[in-house]
């Protein structure tokens, strides 16, 4: 039996903080190319799934396996980052201090040893590069200012351009629509979906109506209390009666 | 090159002619007092010690209150080299109780050899080495073993003065064979020089001078390179800098290393022009008001260290004949002013002047440099803290 090879399998996590379960006994699975769209209730263990896999925290057991053969829970932060794993984090997370385009030199794929920064030099296509991502997330005038004084969707879409110039091959996209008007939402995903295929990119949202433009005809995961609480297209989760329960209960308690 | 960096380069070259050229000219000729010249030699030592602080909390983000070790141990080093120099001219030897030409509080203690790791200081190229070497390995180890551990903040801050107390005392006792409590003092030549000269010390003044120009012109280029972003990343937001890929620790070390190095090399010509080094050089307050010459002349520039040692000391000077018991208060004072009033120090005096015409001009709301928030720390986060509610 042929199979699409996995890009990242997760098996039997757990992690609890102080008691409190946010992952239970999850298992994923993410396949090369594919643009996957996690959503679920506040404490259902999206952020800290994504703390898991990019070396922020580490899991009390279960293993994160990465194209079959490495083992990403026994790596940190920056080894993962070289792995070719990039996230965008919850709340748009840009240096401040750094100009725009600093804040993409930074990210761009390369060595990352101390000598090699010492001599850098940033190369006419590394430039060019560098522009045309610029002009992807709309911030080509906004090159030389600093990165703290952009709006609110403007991070958002920085930070979206530095997993661009990182070239990774999966993304990690959390809550890209927070903080955003409608239009700016339409064309964040309208970015997601022309990147999927030559990334792998794992998208957790709030957005219903920007998960639908993302995952039509795609997989979604419902996570809830730390584990998958059902799985697939779009419209069968929305309309399934587990999903439906685990929200309304929710909101009746507000 | 942008035109502002053109009026910095002007600035440094105009700088260093003054110093190194129109002072001692003037030393030369009686218009400045051989002690005025001496005094600004010290103060040229301060400020690159100032530097390598600011390369450290203002660059980097690590407050260091260590950093008046690494500036006695290189005049330790180099003092080593002048005390064996002076030996067989000092008071033992002229009455002949000094045959072997040890340094005279060596003979005072009663050692009739030299002890092992003394001899090779009699060479100069070897103590100009260990300036370099001796700072640079032990930044290299306590640096390793501090970042490896994620050791920040105020634990570091706490770490680094612990380490420097620690080797004080260690300075202090006489069986370490490095002066005791009196240290060095009583050197006569450098290099074949009296080191008690006018000239000599004219020379040591240019020296010092050409010396601060480059290491700020180096540190300049340094904060341009990726490594500076990257330096300055780690400063803003170190938890964001891993998910960049970058090993923090690393470019950590290394801006530790380099600054233990400049701090050093501050320390041998400071030891040469104040002809004495002994451990209190390195008590707790010497690193302290190292920051807050920073702080005063405004951290996260080059220039800043430079005006706020020059500024601090000129005034210390100044106060401590003038209000003697009172320099720790004033001192205290201009810290907290500076934090208060000041806080981009005399340094972002211009910008916050030419901001505040500009705003007179036209009043209008500008977007605020809002600080970078920092993801929450590595543990205790949990699954809770996301914020928004699901809408299906």
């Amino acid at each position: 039996m042929s199979r699409t090879p996995l890009l990242l399998a997760a098996e039997g996590l757990n992690k609890s903080f102080a008691g409190f379960h946010a992952i239970t006994d999850l298992n994923f699975y993410v396949e090369q190319g594919e643009l996957r769209t996690v959503i679920g209730p506040n404490g259902a263990g999206k952020t800290t799934f994504l703390d898991l896999i990019t070396g922020r925290t580490k899991p009390d057991s279960g293993r994160i396996a990465w194209c079959d053969d490495t083992e990403l829970t026994e790596l940190n932060e920056y080894e993962i980052f070289r792995l070719g794993i990039g996230r965008k984090f919850q709340t748009p997370t840009v240096y401040g201090d750094h100009t725009v385009f600093e804040n993409l030199l930074l990210s761009m794929e390369g060595s990352r040893s101390v000598w090699a920064s010492l001599f850098h030099r940033t190369t006419a296509s590394e430039r060019e590069r560098l522009h045309e991502i610029l002009r992807t997330i709309n911030l080509l005038e906004k090159a030389e200012i600093k990165a703290g004084a952009l709006a609110h969707g403007q991070k958002q879409w920085l930070e979206i351009g530095m997993l661009l110039a990182q070239n990774a091959k999966l993304l990690l996209v959390d809550e890209p629509a927070a903080g955003m008007t409608d239009e700016e939402t339409f064309r964040t995903g309208e970015l997601l979906l022309s990147l999927a295929g030559a990334h792998s990119i794992l998208v957790i949202e709030h957005d219903m109506a920007f998960v639908r433009q993302i995952a039509a005809g795609r997989k979604v995961t419902v996570l809830h209390q730390g584990s998958i609480l059902c799985e697939g297209p779009v419209e069968a989760v929305q309309n399934d009666e587990r999903v439906i329960e685990v929200y309304l209960g929710r909101n009746q308690k507000h | 090159m942008t035109k502002r960096s053109k009026l910095e380069l002007c600035g440094v070259a105009l700088a260093t002619l003054l110093l190194a050229v129109v002072f001692p000219l003037l030393n030369a000729h009686g218009v400045l007092s051989d002690f005025t010249l001496n005094l600004w030699g010290k103060y040229l030592c301060y400020a690159i010690l100032a530097i390598s602080v600011d390369l450290l909390w203002g660059y980097t983000g690590l407050l260091s209150l260590g950093q008046a070790l690494f500036f006695s141990l290189g005049g330790y080093m180099l003092g080593m080299h002048l005390m064996l120099l002076a030996g067989p001219m000092g008071q033992y030897a002229q009455s002949g109780q000094n045959p072997h030409g040890l340094p005279d509080f060596m003979v005072f203690l009663g050692h009739t050899f030299l002890p092992w790791f003394w001899k090779p200081f009699r060479s100069f190229s070897f103590a100009l080495a260990m300036v370099f070497v001796l700072p640079g390995l032990l930044a290299l180890t306590f640096g390793y073993l501090a970042f490896r551990s994620r050791i920040k903040g105020v634990y570091f801050s706490i770490l680094t003065q612990a380490l420097t107390y620690a080797v004080a005392l260690m300075f202090f006792r006489n069986d370490m064979v490095m002066g005791g409590n009196n240290g060095f003092t009583d050197f006569r030549t450098v290099l074949g020089f009296d080191i008690r000269s006018p000239a000599t010390q004219r020379g040591l003044f240019i020296a010092t001078s050409v010396l601060l120009a480059a290491i700020y012109l180096g540190c300049r280029w340094l904060s341009r390179t990726k490594f500076g972003l990257v330096q300055r990343a780690v400063r803003d937001s170190e938890t964001r800098v891993l998910f960049s890929g970058y090993a923090a620790a690393s470019y950590k070390l290394f801006a530790f290393v380099v600054s233990a190095l400049i701090a050093s090399v501050g320390g041998a010509l400071y030891v040469a022009q104040v002809r004495i080094i002994n451990p209190s050089e390195m008590w707790p307050d010497k690193s302290l008001e190292a920051v807050v010459w920073c702080a005063v002349g405004g951290r996260g520039t080059l220039i800043g260290p430079v005006l706020g040692a020059l500024g601090v000391n000129a005034l210390k000077s100044w106060a401590t004949t003038e209000l003697a018991d009172l320099w720790s208060i004033l001192l205290g004072g201009l810290f907290i002013f500076f934090v208060l009033f000041l806080p981009k120090g005399i340094a972002g005096i211009p910008a916050m002047l030419s901001n505040a015409l500009r705003h007179r001009a036209q009043p209008e709301e500008r977007p605020s440099d809002a600080a970078l928030p920092e993801p929450q720390a590595l543990t205790g986060r949990t699954a809770v803290a996301e914020k928004q509610e699901v809408e299906v």
